[in-house]
């Protein structure tokens, strides 16, 4: 593993495959009465966040206090230079406070980028969001999910599970909706394309970037024309601000062309399932038959996050030991290590 | 009066030759070494000039020195001084300053500063309307009546995109053959625009610039221009797209002048892929088939000249987020290198059409009197001297201008300017400030 998780570009088949099996251990941890390891004792993780993200915060922090770190959580919202202090001061304080990671969010794309390349910093960074840019912990759940879903072991304890060592070889994966802007969409088509998933992007041509010929994926405009042959879609929130700047003309043309209603899942394959990264706009991309119905994992993809990023701290921060013993019946908890 | 002789220099590339300057003018060019014949150098301070190139001084049409309102990223005194390292001679302080240079006393006061500095001549652009806002016309008569004698024109930094203000602001300055130069940036288009659209801007979630923006407002004004047959100048054309377009206007025989940063000449927006704010510039940096495109262009005339949009900021508006960071890149004492480089190392360009894009084009479109002559004599001694041989990496740290933002740090590039003389008096001696 490399030392910061900037991008889901930046992993390998086997880098994704080792954070995802990572995580399954971590899943199985979650599934034990005492649910702390003792892993990260003593290291501090930093929670910056520039952006309001309640869940995406309070999953690292989860994450990280089940590894027994110790956890900072830094609000610092507006944007850095215009509001207060600039990010590289920001950077410098929390070197100076000992960080062994910072777990950063930030409307500009590319600031994880650079506060892992600028020297400000000695510590790992992981991406929680950047901008419009990725967040790959976001795509590394929904990976997660879809394979334990996939290989129907959904995390049975005991069991082996997860599909332990495979990848979505031969998926077919619909992404739907404000593509444009979203980091969830550009993390997913790296990582589920690397996972050897096909990818199709599904949304007004408004919503589509220029130079999007360029990424492992299909775009269609057409929702209808790829409903029978997906395994997941997975739905994007579309922000209703969007309106405003004539990305399309109303919220019920968008609704009607690009949501997916009961009618739309009924024609999906039966395994087939609804994803949603939240929160959710009912109504909008998604009706609320379908987010309430059995096949959507959207709250099974806030569990698995916390798994996810378990393993993202742990395989930075932790090194080469195993995280969990390989002998479920005698877990290396807090409390047998003393 | 100071008598200098440059002996052994080839003139725009040409054979070795002696020139004499006596004063603030060129005495005499003597012929081919080789033939003997030697001017009367008596009592003068020699220079031997073995195996360099002898150039008009370069005149640059764009530059921002920053004062008043930003001294600490560039003086009017440490931007010439950094203009003369480069091998400049004249300067057109662009009018983006604060206060904006729309009145008379503002370009006043940037020309005074220029006079007063003794390294480069600086010429004054005035705003073409008040405080840059686009709405209404400066009084463009009164700074060309004072002593500044503005004749060129720029909002720079800011597009003028009221079609009915640029067509007045075209028409008006036909009374005293002024010109306007145009920023190419549809603003609507363009709005939280970060870099280049296209393939890197998409993969790296940055706001994008299209190209359309520019082409359209080049497009509109080339047509303006033709229909009330005023001469229109294009900043910093960075787009293939943009020299069709400029190369259809000039088939036309409209007075359209164009020009290219050396920036535009050399880097891709594949550079912004390390979020680096030092690449950061408006207008971005383009794809590969841009910068050929502007590089074949600038060869075959369709581009006029090389200007450097010499853009100072100080270190804290680069070391920070790339949303954050603000656009430009310093230019005047890396420029000739980056020409030589990428046209004249690659056999586009001779010294002689190096001499013309950079010194004599610039001056006619300014209407610099005293800049962009032959070597001759008689003609005003501004002059610069390169070595051509030379090769080095560029060290920041070695700028003398204020500001450090440049794109090139640690890049190999070619040529080095040795010599500059403003009006006969040397402003730069073996590659150092006088």
């Amino acid at each position: 593993m490399k030392r910061h998780l900037i991008s889901a570009a930046d992993l390998t088949r086997d880098d994704a495959v080792l954070i995802l099996d990572t995580a399954e251990e971590m899943a199985r941890v979650a599934d034990r009465p005492i649910k702390k390891l003792p892993t990260l004792r003593g290291r501090t993780v930093v929670n910056l966040f520039y952006e309001d993200s309640t869940r995406t915060r309070i999953s690292f922090e989860a994450a990280a206090k089940r590894l027994s770190a110790d956890v900072i959580n830094f609000s610092a919202k507006g944007s850095s230079v215009s509001k207060g202090e600039s990010l590289k001061d920001t950077a410098l304080t929390l070197e100076a406070m000992g960080a062994d990671a910072v777990v950063i969010r930030h409307p500009d794309s590319g600031a994880p980028h650079r506060l892992a390349t600028s020297g400000w910093i000695g510590g790992s960074v992981l991406n929680a969001g950047d901008g419009t840019h990725e967040h790959p912990t976001q795509a590394l759940l929904d990976a997660f999910t879809m394979r334990r879903r996939f290989t129907g072991s959904g995390g049975g304890s005991g069991s082996p599970g997860g599909g332990t060592g495979r990848d979505l070889s031969g998926r077919h994966i619909t992404i739907v909706g404000d593509i444009l802007h979203s980091r969830v969409a550009r993390s997913n088509v790296h990582l589920l394309s690397t996972l050897g998933a096909e990818v199709t992007l599904v949304a007004p041509p408004t919503l589509v970037p220029v130079g999007v010929g360029s990424w492992p994926c299909e775009v269609t405009y057409d929702l209808d024309s790829v409903l029978a042959k997906s395994d997941a879609v997975m739905m994007l929130r579309v922000q209703r601000e969007r309106m405003k700047d004539a990305f399309f003309p109303t919220e019920r043309e968008y609704a009607r062309r690009y949501g997916l209603d009961g009618e739309r899942m009924s024609r999906m394959p039966a395994h087939a399932l609804v994803m949603h990264p939240g929160p959710m706009n009912r109504g909008m991309e998604i009706t609320a038959e379908v987010a309430d119905s059995p096949r959507c994992t959207a709250v099974e993809q806030v569990t698995n996050g916390v798994s996810i990023r378990m393993a993202a701290l742990y395989l930075l921060l932790g090194g080469s030991e195993p995280a969990v013993s390989p002998r479920p019946d005698t877990p290396r908890t807090e409390e047998n290590d003393r | 009066m100071s008598r200098t002789l440059i002996r052994g220099a080839q003139i725009l590339g040409g054979a070795p030759r002696d020139v004499l300057i006596d004063g603030e003018t060129i005495a005499s060019v003597g012929g081919s070494t080789s033939t003997g014949s030697r001017p009367d150098d008596a009592g003068a301070q020699v220079i031997d000039a073995d195996g360099l190139i002898l150039l008009p001084g370069l005149v640059d049409l764009h530059t921002h020195l920053r004062e008043p309102g930003r001294e600490d990223s560039e003086t009017v005194l440490t931007g010439t001084r950094a203009a003369a390292r480069g091998g400049f001679t004249a300067v057109h302080a662009m009018a983006n300053t604060f206060p904006v240079a729309d009145t008379a006393g503002v370009v006043e006061q940037v020309w005074r500063l220029g006079r007063e500095s003794g390294y480069c001549d600086v010429q004054p652009v005035g705003a073409v309307t008040v405080g840059l806002a686009g709405r209404q016309l400066a009084e463009l008569g009164a700074m060309h009546e004072s002593a500044a004698a503005v004749r060129v024109f720029s909002d720079d930094g800011k597009c003028v995109d009221d079609a009915v203000i640029m067509r007045r602001a075209l028409e008006y300055v036909k009374a005293f053959d002024g010109v306007i130069a145009q920023h190419a940036q549809e603003p609507r288009l363009t709005e939280g625009a970060q870099m280049n659209e296209g393939i890197v801007s998409a993969e790296l979630g940055l706001g994008g610039w299209p190209a359309v923006a520019e082409e359209s407002v080049i497009s509109r004004d080339v047509l303006l221009a033709a229909h009330v047959g005023s001469r229109v100048h294009i900043c910093h054309l960075s787009t293939a797209g943009s020299v069709e377009i400029v190369r259809w206007a000039k088939s036309k025989g409209w007075r359209v002048t164009a020009e290219v940063t050396p920036h535009h000449l050399l880097l891709t927006d594949e550079l912004v892929r390390t979020y680096d704010p030092v690449y950061k510039v408006n207008p971005p940096l383009r794809t590969e088939a841009d910068v050929l495109a502007l590089r074949e262009a600038l060869a075959d005339g369709t581009i006029d000249c090389v200007a450097t949009d010499h853009a100072p900021h100080p270190h804290e508006d680069k070391d920070c987020e790339w949303g954050a960071a603000a656009m430009g890149m310093v230019g005047l004492e890396t420029a000739l290198s980056v020409v030589q480089h990428t046209m004249v190392d690659t056999g586009l360009l001779d010294w002689s059409q190096v001499a013309d894009r950079m010194s004599a084009r610039p001056a006619a479109i300014g209407r610099l009197a005293g800049h962009g002559r032959p070597v001759s004599a008689g003609e005003p001694a501004n002059l610069t001297l390169v070595d051509p041989a030379y090769r080095g990496e560029v060290d920041p740290a070695g700028f003398v201008s204020r500001s450090r933002n440049t794109p090139y740090a640690g890049r190999e590039l070619p040529g080095r300017v040795t010599h500059t003389f403003l009006r006969g008096s040397a402003t730069v001696v073996d590659g150092k400030l006088t």
